[in-house]
């Protein structure tokens, strides 16, 4: 069957992407943690970003380095997220794209508003997954976040994007 | 005690041990640093790796105006502002790129990428004209040092060499870290913002009493050598360098723990390829003493940080925003070394970097406190009862001392008394 005729597929990785979008947005930091595959690469790319591998990207972390950004967020005294950011993010259009046996690749758009003390930022991406059928659910093995406006200087985001 | 900002010319809002809190929110202030500062001395703009060939291109900035670099097609690096000379309209919507010429969308002007008038359409609306007056206007003073190029919008004045002073030495020791002797700035830039004024950007660059408690939280996750750097037993050392520009000087506390790339925390078991080619360029024993001293954390005023592994360029846009841009140094004839440097420096540093998303944090709580109105000084005093002169007159702190802070606002006073150019 075409991916894209799967409903019950499209169902399952839209119900994945939406409680992945809720424990960002409530900083359940490791319960998200819990999401990643062991070789997860999670990506949001800058303006300059050509290669990962070879040019600066805003995040580019593999798994050891996930662990370490939800570690310093629960120190609780990583200040940039202490106090946290309150955020509700929107995300939809989603899409599979391709299905090969175990590996599931999906795409997004989100929307997300973040309040803070100083002030109001809006975030628009486009992201792009890699899911892995983990049981009767999935894990993410990698996850893009592309910017809208990763060219243009950005306020600091700590949060989990 | 509390006098009122503008009741005071600027030079009496600094004093030795107290600065006044307008000198960081005040927007007339901010107007005249731009004239006194950004618009007169030596900026740094960008690196001249990142245009390597002919006609290559990067859109840099001097202050908050957009400015483009290009690599003209003789091999000379120029400067130019962004702004047609017929109408005004930007010449150059794109961030990098290769181009022999620019031509302005709005009539057609067409220049030469070392900034010349190429030619205009219909042109015989312009019999008698003098073309040589029309091209795009060009930094009068281009300079660079080791390819780092600055540019002074003011066409006299000190030059770079001068300027730069005893900055040179610490950018001679960075550029000796590679086994070809030379850095590259190739990895592209992030660009962070933060609402807050450019020089609590600056003054933070070289403190070292914030690190223990700023960054704990990922010192202890990371299990980091940094922090001890910055504590109060170490026995870094905080100087002023004069002409605006200041360091932490780490390598006393290197050279007592004498481990070759101890700087980057590592060893060299871990990056074999970079210790042979460093041996094999500099002899074993200047190779081991480059490698134990690590590189440098300088602040070279007003606007380049060089990190240790980073280079941080510091653009302020308003009284109360600043971008840093910052990219991962990486070192010519060292590919190991460099893939590491790159993802430690994304790590770091950036709007989401475990290091720089918490300095952004202070910076703009700092901008938010000093919008209330009491008390009007803020101390800088820390560490002036044991200051000294070391070797070279230079005057030297502990490593968390705020010296760099007392010599960065002396050299902004004696920029901001003298007249606007
Ligand atoms: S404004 Fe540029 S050609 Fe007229
Ligand atoms: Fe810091």
């Amino acid at each position: 069957m075409n991916a894209a005729h799967d409903y019950r597929l499209i169902a399952d990785v839209m119900q994945f992407i939406y409680r992945e979008a809720r424990l960002q947005d409530e900083h359940e930091y490791e319960a998200w943690e819990a999401l990643w595959a062991e070789d997860a690469i999670y990506w949001i790319p800058a303006g300059d970003t050509i290669d990962p591998d070879k040019s600066m990207s805003i995040v580019y972390d593999n798994r050891s380095r996930i662990a370490l950004r939800v570690k310093q967020l629960l120190t609780g005294r990583h200040f940039s997220q202490s106090p946290r950011s309150a955020l509700r993010r929107v995300v939809s259009n989603v899409e599979v794209i391709a299905a090969d046996g175990d590996t599931v690749r999906a795409a997004a758009n989100a929307m997300l508003f973040e309040s803070n003390i100083k002030g109001e930022t809006l975030w628009a991406s486009r992201n792009e997954y890699t899911l892995r059928r983990a049981g009767d659910d999935f894990l993410m093995a990698r996850k893009k976040v592309d910017l809208v406006n990763k060219d243009k200087a950005l306020f600091s985001m700590a949060f989990l994007m | 005690m509390d006098d009122v900002a503008d009741a005071l010319p600027i030079e009496n809002l600094i004093r030795r041990d107290r600065v006044h809190g307008s000198l960081y929110t005040d927007p007339a202030i901010f107007e005249r640093e731009l004239g006194n500062i950004w618009y007169r001395t030596w900026v740094y703009v960008g690196h001249e790796s990142e245009v390597p060939d002919a006609n290559d291109f990067v859109m840099k900035s001097i202050g908050p105006e957009p400015i483009i670099m290009t690599r003209d097609g003789r091999g000379a690096i120029q400067l130019l502002h962004n702004r047609c000379p017929h109408r005004g309209n930007t010449v150059c919507v794109a961030d990098r790129g290769n181009a022999a010429s620019f031509t302005c969308p709005f009539h057609s002007w067409t220049f030469n990428n070392d900034g010349s008038l190429r030619g205009f359409p219909f042109p015989g609306g312009y019999q008698g004209v003098d073309r040589s007056r029309l091209g795009l206007g060009r930094v009068p003073r281009v300079a660079s040092y080791r390819g780092f190029v600055f540019g002074s919008l003011t066409a006299d004045g000190p030059d770079l060499h001068t300027h730069l002073g005893a900055a040179r030495q610490a950018i001679d020791a960075l550029c000796r870290t590679s086994p070809d002797g030379e850095v590259q700035i190739t990895t592209g830039f992030l660009k962070h913002k933060v609402r807050a004024n450019w020089k609590l950007v600056v003054e933070n660059e070289t403190d070292g009493y914030h690190p223990a408690f700023v960054h704990a939280s990922i010192f202890r996750v990371a299990q980091s050598g940094i922090g001890s750097l910055y504590s109060d037993d170490s026995s870094a050392v905080a100087r002023y360098l004069e002409d605006g520009h200041s360091e932490n000087d780490l390598r006393p506390e290197f050279r007592k723990r004498d481990e070759p790339l101890g700087w980057f925390g590592t060893s060299p078991a871990r990056l074999p390829d970079y210790v042979a080619r460093m041996e094999a360029a500099y002899g074993a024993d200047e190779a081991r003493r480059i490698m134990i001293d690590g590189t440098p954390h300088i602040m070279i005023y007003p606007n380049l940080f060089i990190a240790e592994i980073q280079i941080f360029v510091l653009q302020p846009l308003a009284v109360d925003l600043t971008v840093q841009h910052v990219s991962a140094l990486q070192f010519k004839g060292a590919p190991d070394l460099n893939r590491r440097m790159l993802q430690q420096t994304m790590g770091s540093v950036g709007p989401a970097g475990f290091l720089l998303a918490d300095d952004a944090e202070m910076y703009e709580r700092t901008h938010m406190g000093l919008r209330a109105r009491d008390p009007a000084w803020l101390y800088i005093g820390r560490g002036l009862g044991r200051e000294r002169r070391d070797e070279n007159g230079f005057r030297v702190g502990a490593a968390t001392d705020e010296t760099p802070t007392r010599g960065i606002w002396e050299h902004y006073r004696s920029l901001m008394r003298t007249a606007q150019p």
